[in-house]
C-alpha cells in the first residue's frame, strides 16, 4: 500500500529511457520523474525530442528501449497501456490537426467523448460544459474547418479534456496562435487545473516567456534532460531572472550564444516608387468576404508587418499579391506594373513562404534548396554556391541530407525560409514565417532579414502573431475580419491607443473592434468563469453488457465516418453514380453477339455460280459487305489494315470446276487477331457455305437433315434467346461492386495517416478492430445503395428480369460488400501512400475480376493458377450468386456454399487488417 | 523554349525521385506488367477451350461410349459422367456448360432409323462458350455417328472444297491477344492514376501551390508529369512486352516494334493529359479514387480489348471511336498481329494526338482555378 502511495506521487516516471529514428538518437538514457498535480512546462529547442518524449509516455509512441511509468501503469505493457489510456489525454502538435474539418465544434466533441467510451448523458452535460468554459459554443455547429487558428486550439483542447483525464499532456499547443487567443488559451488552462487541481498537465512549448508561467519545468537540450524542478528553484540555481536566460545557461558551453537584441538601422526610404501597391483589394469565395477593401503602399526596402487573429485575410491578401488568387476587385501592381498570373518575369524577383510546409517531402533539404534555385534559373555552378550559403546562413547543414519529413517543424520553416530566400529576391513575402520556430532561431531569422532590408534594399513583406517581431517592422498593420484596423509604425500604434508594450495596444484594437461586432460578442468574453470541478466521477460507460460497450465504440468510428462521408456530396454521388454509369455502358455495349461481320471478296469467276455463293453471305445478317477486291494482294492489305476481317477468295473456273465435279476450293482468309472472333466467324462462315451448298445441289434441297439417322436438340438454358444483355448484366454488377466498394475503402486507412489524425485512435482506448469495423460499416451501407439501385435499374430499364430470391441475391451482395469494403481496408492498412493505394486497388481489383471471376470467360474454364486466383477472390463467388439469382432463379439453398465463402473473405481481410495496423506510432 | 525545356527537365527529376521513393508503388507497377500479364495470359482463354461437360448416359452402348470419348481436349474437359440431377444442379452452379443427355436404347434406335434425338442443354449465360461450343459438339456427333455408321455423306454432296484459314493466328489462340491486351490495360489504367494522383498529391500538400509562385508555368509542371510518367510506364511496359510476351511466353510479334513503341509514346501522352484533367475535377485523393474507376473500367470495356469493338451497337461504335483508348487497341492489334503499316494508322494516331492535346488544354485552363477552389 505504502509502495503504491508513493508512486502515486509522480504522474510520469521514466528510467533509461533512449528512442531512434533509424540512425538519429532523439533521447539518451532519460531518466525523468515527473509530479502529479502540477502544471508542468516542458521546454527546449526545436528538435530536441521534447515531441517524441510527451508521445511516448502518452502511449502514441511505441517505447523502443527503457522503462516508462505513466500513472502507475508500465507503458511498455500493452494491457497496462490499454487500461491507463482512458485516463491520459494527448493534444498533438499543428492547428487542429487531430480534427475533422467537416465536422462541426460540437461533432468533434461528440466523437472523442464517444472514443472514451462515455454515456449519453455525461456526454451532453460534458460537451456543454467545456463548449460554455472555452466560449466556444456560439459557434458549435460551425466546421472545425472553418475556425481560425487559435478556436480550432481550443476546439482541440475540449476534445483532449472531454473524459476528465489525469494527466493532459499538450504538444506545443500555442503555436501559430495569435496573442489574443494565446491568452484566451492559458487562461483557460490555468483555470482547469485550478478547478481539478489532482490533474497533472504536461505542456511542451518552444517559447521561454509562456515558460515562466508553469509551476514546474523541464529543460531539454539534444535528448536530454538538463533541469527539472520547480521553476523557481531552477531560477535560483541558475541565478537567472528569466527563463530563457536560465535555459541558456543550463546548456553546456559551446552551445551558450546569448539572444542579442537587435540593432535595426532605421529606414530610409530611396525611391519613391512603392514596391508594393494595394488599392481597395477585396477577395471573395462565395458569399464569404476573405479581404474587404484593404489598401497599402510598401516603399523599396521596407519590412511591413501584418498582424492579426488567425483566419483574418492575411493569407489571402498575401496569396493575391503572389498572383496565385485572383482578386474579386482592385488593384495590386508589384513595382508599378499590375499583378498577372502569367508574368513570368516579376515572379523571378518574388520569394514567397507559405504558411503550412509546401515543400517535397520526397527530396532531402539540399535536394529542394538546389531545385528552387534551380527553378529561379541559376546556373548549375551558382546554385551550388547558393545552396552552401544558404546552409550555412540557416544552419540547416546538418540536415542537408534528411528528407523534411522527418524534421521538426522549426527546421522545416528555417528550410522553407532559405528556399524563399535562395534567389536574393527584391521582394519577400512571408506567412507566418517563425511559427513554430524557436527563440534561437528566429533571432536568426530576423538577422537575416534586417540585412536583407536594409543592406541589400529587399522589400519585406511578413505576417506573424510575436509582438517582439511585429515591433523589428517598420510599419504594420492590424486585419481583423478582412478589414485594416490600423497602419502605422509601432511606436505611433501604442501611442495611439496609449499602451506601453505592442502585445496590449494590439489586443486592444482587437477588443475594441469586438466589442463593435455584436455577432461575436461572445467570442471575446473572458474564460475565467471555467468551473469544471464538479465533473462527476459517475462518467463510467453505459453499465450495460460488455458486448454493448464495445459496439459502442464501433459505433463511435462509424458514426464519425458516416457524417464525414455524408457532407462529401461530391463522393455520394460518385460512389452510387459510378457503378450506375458502368452498368449501363456495359449492358448497352458488351455483346458476344456475332453479327454484321464485314468481308470482301474477290470474285476472279464471276459465274453464276459464284455469284451465288457470295449471296448466301449477302443474305445473311451476320455478314455484311464491304467493297470488292480486286487482287488476292489487296485482299490481303485490307485483312492488314482492319477494314475486313474475312474475305473470300473464289479462284477463275470455279462455276465450271462445279460442273464438272472437280471439287474447286473455296478460299476464306479470316483474321485471328481476336481469337474470340476468329473462331466464330470460321464456323458461320462454314456454316453459310453448307446451308449453300443444301441449297444449289438440286434434289437435296431439304433431304440433307434427315439423311441422318438421328437429331440433335441444343437447348439453351437460362438465357433462351442467347442475348449477352442477360448476363452482362448480372456480371457487371458483380465488377461494379468489387471496384468501387474498394475504392471507397482503399484510402481509408492510409489517408488519416497522411493527414495525421490516426493519432486520435492511438491515444484512444478503443482497439483496431473497433476502429476498422467501425470504419467499414458506412461504406457497406453506401454500397448497398449502389446494389439496390443496379438492380432497380437492371429490371426497370434494362428489362433483365431476376429470375431468383431478391433476398437471397441481397444476402450475397451484403457479404460481398462486406468482403470488397474489407478488401479496401485491408490495402489501405498495407501501403504507405495514398497513389499507391489508388493504383493497387485498381490492379488488384481489375484484373481478377475482370479476367478470373466469369465476367467473360467462365471460370470453371480457367486452369492453372488462374482457376486458383478467381477462387480465391470474392467477385468469382459473388458472380455465380448474381447470374444464378438473375438468370437461373435460383434461392438460398443453392448459395450456401457461396455465402459462406463470401463471409470466409470479409473476415479473413479484416483480421489481416487488424494484424497490419498497428496500435502505436513507430 | 530554353528556359521551358530546362524548367521541365528539373521537375522531370524531381517527378522521377518521387516516384521512386515510393517502394510499394513501384512494387505494384512491376507486378502489374510481369504477373499482371502473365496471369491473365496464361489463363484466360476467348476461344472454346476447357469447356465443361456432364455427359448423362441413359443408353450404356458402344455408341454413347464412343460419343463421350470423343469429346476431347483441348476444346473440351473430359466429361464428368452424371445423372439428371446433378447435372442440373452443377449447372445451377456454373460447374458445367454443357450437359449432353443420351436417350435410353440411342443406338439401338438409330440403327433402326428411329432418328432419335440427342440433347445438349447448354447454359447461355457461359456467352463465350456457349455458341461455338454448341456447333464444335455437334459437329463432333456427326463426324462420330457417321463413322460408326456407315451411310452416304453429307459433305460428299457438297459440289466444292472449303479452304478456311485463320490468319495472323492461327491456332486461334488467347494468350498472344490476352498478353498484349493486358499490357494496353495496364498502360491507360497507371497513367490515369499516377500521373492524377501525383496532381493531387501536390495540390494537398501544397507544393503545387510553391511551384506558381516561381518562375514556373503550369504547362511546364504539367509536362514534367506527363514525360515523366509516361517515360516510367513506357520502359515499363516495352520491357512487358519484350522480356514477358515475346521472350517468356513465345508471342511472335509481327509488326515493327519501333511503330508501336511511338504510337505508344503518343498514346501516353494522351491517357497521361487525361489523368491530369481528372485530377483538376476532383478536389480530393478520395475523390479521385471515385472518379477514376469507372473512367477506366469504362475505358476498358469499350477499348474492344474486352469484347470486339464490332460487336456493339453502330451508334455506341460511332462514339467509341473517338476513344483514344479505343484507337490505342486498334492500332496495337494492327501492328503487332496483323502487321500493318504507318498508314493503316494514321487516322487513330491523329485521334489519340487530338485527344491529348484536347485534355491537356482543358487542364491548364482548370489548374489555376483548381487551387482558388480549395482555399
Amino acid at each position: 500500500m505504502a509502495k503504491i502511495f508513493a508512486a502515486s506521487d509522480f504522474a510520469v516516471s521514466i528510467q533509461n529511457l533512449t528512442h531512434h529514428y533509424g540512425d538519429n538518437e532523439a533521447l539518451h538514457q532519460i531518466d525523468l520523474d515527473l509530479p502529479a498535480g502540477q502544471t508542468i512546462g516542458l521546454v527546449g529547442p526545436d528538435g530536441v525530442g521534447k515531441s517524441t518524449l510527451l508521445g511516448i509516455i502518452s502511449g502514441v509512441k511505441r517505447l523502443q528501449s527503457g522503462k516508462v511509468t505513466t500513472l502507475d501503469a508500465d507503458i511498455g505493457q500493452k494491457k497496462q497501456r490499454e487500461a491507463v489510456l482512458p485516463r491520459v489525454a494527448f493534444m498533438p502538435q499543428g492547428l487542429g490537426h487531430n480534427l475533422y474539418p467537416t465536422l462541426s465544434v460540437q461533432e468533434n466533441i461528440d466523437f472523442f467523448a464517444r472514443l472514451f467510451g462515455l454515456d449519453a448523458e455525461y456526454r451532453k452535460t460534458r460537451i456543454a460544459q467545456l463548449l460554455e468554459a472555452t466560449s466556444l459554443a456560439p459557434f458549435f455547429d460551425r466546421p472545425a474547418g472553418k475556425l481560425s487558428g487559435g478556436m480550432k486550439q481550443k476546439v482541440s483542447l475540449c476534445c483532449a479534456l472531454v473524459h476528465n483525464p489525469d494527466l493532459l499532456i499538450l504538444d506545443e499547443p500555442t503555436t501559430g496562435v495569435d496573442p489574443l487567443s494565446r491568452q484566451q488559451f492559458w487562461e483557460l488552462v490555468d483555470a482547469l487545473q485550478a478547478g481539478n487541481p489532482s490533474m497533472t498537465v504536461i505542456v511542451s512549448t518552444a517559447y521561454m516567456e509562456e515558460a515562466a508561467r508553469f509551476s514546474w519545468l523541464v529543460a531539454m537540450d539534444d535528448g536530454k534532460i538538463l533541469a527539472n524542478g520547480k521553476t523557481a528553484d531552477i531560477l535560483k540555481q541558475t541565478g537567472q531572472d528569466t527563463v530563457e536566460k536560465a535555459y541558456i545557461s543550463l546548456l553546456p558551453e559551446e552551445k551558450r550564444t546569448q539572444a542579442s537584441g537587435f540593432s535595426i538601422p532605421p529606414y530610409q526610404n530611396t525611391d519613391p516608387e512603392p514596391a508594393i501597391e494595394a488599392n481597395n483589394l477585396t477577395c471573395r469565395f462565395g458569399s464569404f468576404t476573405a479581404v474587404d477593401n484593404v489598401s497599402f503602399r510598401i516603399g523599396r526596402g521596407e519590412i511591413f508587418g501584418f498582424l492579426g487573429s488567425n483566419g483574418c485575410g492575411k493569407s489571402t491578401t498575401m496569396k493575391m499579391l503572389t498572383g496565385l488568387l485572383d482578386a474579386t476587385s482592385g488593384t495590386a501592381k508589384l513595382f508599378g506594373k499590375p499583378v498577372s498570373a502569367g508574368d513570368l518575369n516579376t515572379r523571378m524577383r518574388i520569394g514567397y513562404m507559405s504558411q503550412a510546409f509546401s515543400l517535397y517531402e520526397e527530396l532531402t533539404v539540399k535536394q529542394n534548396l538546389v531545385l528552387q534555385s534551380r527553378l529561379y534559373r541559376a546556373t548549375e555552378k551558382e546554385t551550388e554556391q547558393r545552396v552552401d550559403d544558404a546552409l550555412d546562413n540557416f544552419e540547416l547543414r546538418p540536415f542537408a541530407d534528411i528528407s523534411p519529413a522527418d524534421l521538426p517543424l522549426g527546421i522545416r520553416q528555417r528550410l522553407q525560409l532559405a528556399a524563399a530566400c535562395i534567389n536574393t529576391p527584391d521582394i519577400l513575402i512571408l506567412d507566418e514565417p517563425t511559427s513554430g520556430v524557436d527563440p534561437a532561431a528566429r533571432d536568426m531569422f530576423w538577422h537575416h532579414l534586417i540585412d536583407l532590408s536594409r543592406n541589400k534594399h529587399v522589400t519585406i513583406f511578413v505576417s506573424t502573431h510575436f509582438m517582439n517581431e511585429a515591433a523589428c517592422c517598420d510599419r504594420i498593420s492590424l486585419m481583423h475580419r478582412g478589414h485594416v484596423l490600423a497602419v502605422g509604425t509601432p511606436d505611433e500604434l501604442m501611442k495611439k491607443r496609449g499602451e506601453t508594450s505592442l502585445e496590449a495596444a494590439f489586443i486592444d484594437y482587437l477588443q475594441d473592434q469586438m466589442s463593435q461586432d455584436k455577432d461575436n460578442r461572445d467570442n471575446q468574453t473572458s474564460s475565467s468563469n471555467v468551473s469544471l470541478e464538479n465533473i462527476s466521477d459517475n462518467k463510467k460507460k453505459a453499465t450495460s453488457s460488455p458486448l454493448w460497450h464495445w459496439l459502442s465504440y464501433v459505433w463511435a468510428f462509424a458514426r464519425r465516418e458516416s457524417l464525414e462521408l455524408l457532407r462529401d456530396k461530391l463522393r455520394l454521388t460518385f460512389a452510387v453514380a459510378g457503378p450506375i454509369i458502368l452498368l449501363l455502358v456495359s449492358a448497352y455495349s458488351i455483346s458476344f453477339d456475332i453479327n454484321k461481320i464485314s468481308f470482301t471478296v474477290c470474285d476472279q469467276d464471276q459465274s453464276n455460280e459464284s455469284r451465288s455463293l457470295v449471296k448466301s453471305f449477302q443474305g445473311s445478317s451476320y455478314f455484311t459487305e464491304k467493297a470488292a477486291s480486286s487482287s488476292l494482294a489487296e485482299m490481303n492489305k485490307r485483312l492488314s489494315d482492319g477494314t475486313a476481317q474475312m474475305t473470300v477468295d473464289i479462284p477463275a473456273g470455279f462455276g465450271r470446276d462445279i460442273e464438272a465435279g472437280r471439287h474447286p476450293s473455296v478460299g476464306i482468309g479470316i483474321s485471328g487477331a481476336m481469337p474470340f472472333l476468329g473462331a466464330n466467324i470460321q464456323s458461320y462462315a462454314t456454316n453459310a457455305l453448307l446451308q449453300y451448298a443444301q441449297l444449289s445441289a438440286q434434289g437435296l434441297t431439304h433431304s440433307a437433315p434427315s439423311s441422318l439417322p438421328f437429331s440433335i436438340e441444343p437447348r439453351f438454358v437460362y438465357n433462351q434467346e442467347f442475348l449477352s444483355i442477360y448476363t452482362m448484366v448480372p456480371d457487371t454488377i458483380m465488377l461494379a461492386l468489387i471496384l468501387i466498394p474498394t475504392m471507397l475503402t482503399a484510402l481509408g486507412v492510409v489517408r488519416e495517416k497522411e493527414i495525421g489524425s490516426i493519432i486520435n485512435l492511438y491515444a484512444s482506448p478503443a482497439s483496431t478492430r473497433q476502429y476498422l469495423i467501425g470504419k467499414q460499416l458506412p461504406y457497406v451501407a453506401i454500397a448497398m445503395l449502389a446494389y439496390l439501385s443496379l438492380v432497380v435499374l437492371s429490371v426497370t430499364i434494362l428489362g433483365v428480369p431476376l429470375k431468383g430470391s431478391f433476398l437471397a441475391l441481397s444476402l450475397g451482395a451484403l457479404l460481398y460488400n462486406l468482403a470488397a469494403t474489407g478488401l479496401g481496408l485491408l490495402i489501405s492498412t498495407f501501403v504507405s501512400s495514398q497513389v499507391a493505394a489508388i493504383f493497387g486497388t485498381a490492379i488488384l481489383c481489375l484484373i481478377p475480376a475482370v479476367n478470373f471471376s466469369g465476367l467473360l470467360y467462365p471460370v470453371s474454364t480457367l486452369t492453372g493458377i488462374s482457376y486458383h486466383v478467381g477462387r480465391c477472390f470474392p467477385a468469382s463467388w459473388f458472380q455465380l450468386i448474381s447470374l444464378g439469382s438473375f438468370t437461373k432463379g435460383l434461392g438460398f439453398t443453392a448459395f450456401l456454399t457461396m455465402y459462406g465463402a463470401l463471409t470466409g473473405f470479409a473476415l479473413l481481410y479484416l483480421a489481416l487488417a487488424c494484424v497490419l495496423l498497428r496500435k502505436q506510432e513507430l | 523554349m530554353r528556359r521551358w525545356l530546362i524548367n521541365v527537365t528539373l521537375l522531370c527529376a524531381k517527378e522521377f525521385r518521387s516516384l521512386l521513393c515510393d517502394k510499394v508503388l513501384i512494387a505494384l507497377i512491376v507486378f502489374a506488367f510481369t504477373g499482371g500479364v502473365l496471369a491473365v495470359a496464361d489463363g484466360v482463354k476467348v476461344e472454346v477451350s476447357n469447356a465443361t461437360v456432364a455427359f448423362i448416359d441413359h443408353d450404356h452402348s458402344t455408341l454413347s461410349n464412343r460419343l463421350r470419348d470423343a469429346i476431347l481436349q483441348p476444346y473440351f474437359k473430359p466429361p464428368i459422367l452424371t445423372d439428371t440431377q446433378q447435372a442440373e444442379d452443377g449447372m445451377d452452379k456454373g460447374n458445367y456448360i454443357f450437359a449432353i443427355d443420351i436417350p435410353p436404347n440411342f443406338e439401338r434406335d438409330v440403327l433402326a432409323g428411329r432418328e432419335p434425338s440427342l440433347q445438349i442443354r447448354v447454359d447461355a449465360t457461359a456467352m463465350t462458350q456457349a455458341g461455338l461450343g454448341t456447333v464444335y459438339l455437334t459437329e463432333i456427333f456427326y463426324r462420330e455417328i457417321k463413322a460408326a455408321i456407315p451411310l452416304s455423306s453429307v459433305t460428299s454432296a457438297v459440289p466444292f472444297q472449303i479452304d478456311s484459314r485463320i490468319y495472323f493466328n492461327p491456332n486461334t489462340e488467347s494468350y498472344p491477344f490476352m498478353s498484349v491486351m493486358q499490357i494496353v490495360t495496364n498502360i491507360t489504367m497507371l497513367s490515369i492514376i499516377l500521373v492524377g494522383a501525383a496532381v493531387i498529391r501536390e495540390k494537398e500538400h501544397g507544393t503545387i501551390e510553391h511551384l506558381l509562385v516561381l518562375p514556373v508555368s503550369p504547362s511546364e509542371i504539367a509536362m514534367a508529369k506527363i514525360i515523366a510518367n509516361g517515360w516510367a510506364i513506357f520502359i515499363a511496359s516495352m520491357l512487358s512486352l519484350w522480356l514477358v510476351v515475346h521472350l517468356w511466353l513465345g508471342v511472335q510479334l509481327s509488326g515493327s516494334i519501333l511503330l508501336f513503341a511511338i504510337c505508344t509514346l503518343l498514346y501516353l501522352f494522351s491517357v497521361t493529359a487525361l489523368g491530369i484533367m481528372l485530377a483538376t475535377v476532383a478536389p480530393t485523393m478520395p475523390q479521385f479514387g471515385l472518379l477514376v474507376v469507372p473512367v477506366y473500367a469504362v475505358a476498358y470495356l469499350l477499348s474492344g480489348a474486352a469484347t470486339p469493338v464490332e460487336n456493339m451497337p453502330t451508334s455506341i461504335q460511332h462514339a467509341v471511336y473517338f476513344l483514344p483508348t479505343t484507337q490505342f487497341v486498334n492500332i496495337a492489334q494492327a501492328i503487332l498481329y496483323r502487321g500493318a503499316g504507318f498508314d493503316a494508322i494514321t487516322q487513330p494516331l491523329v485521334i489519340i494526338i487530338a485527344a491529348g492535346i484536347l485534355f491537356l488544354a482543358f487542364a491548364l485552363i482548370r489548374f489555376r482555378s483548381m487551387l482558388t477552389s480549395q482555399s
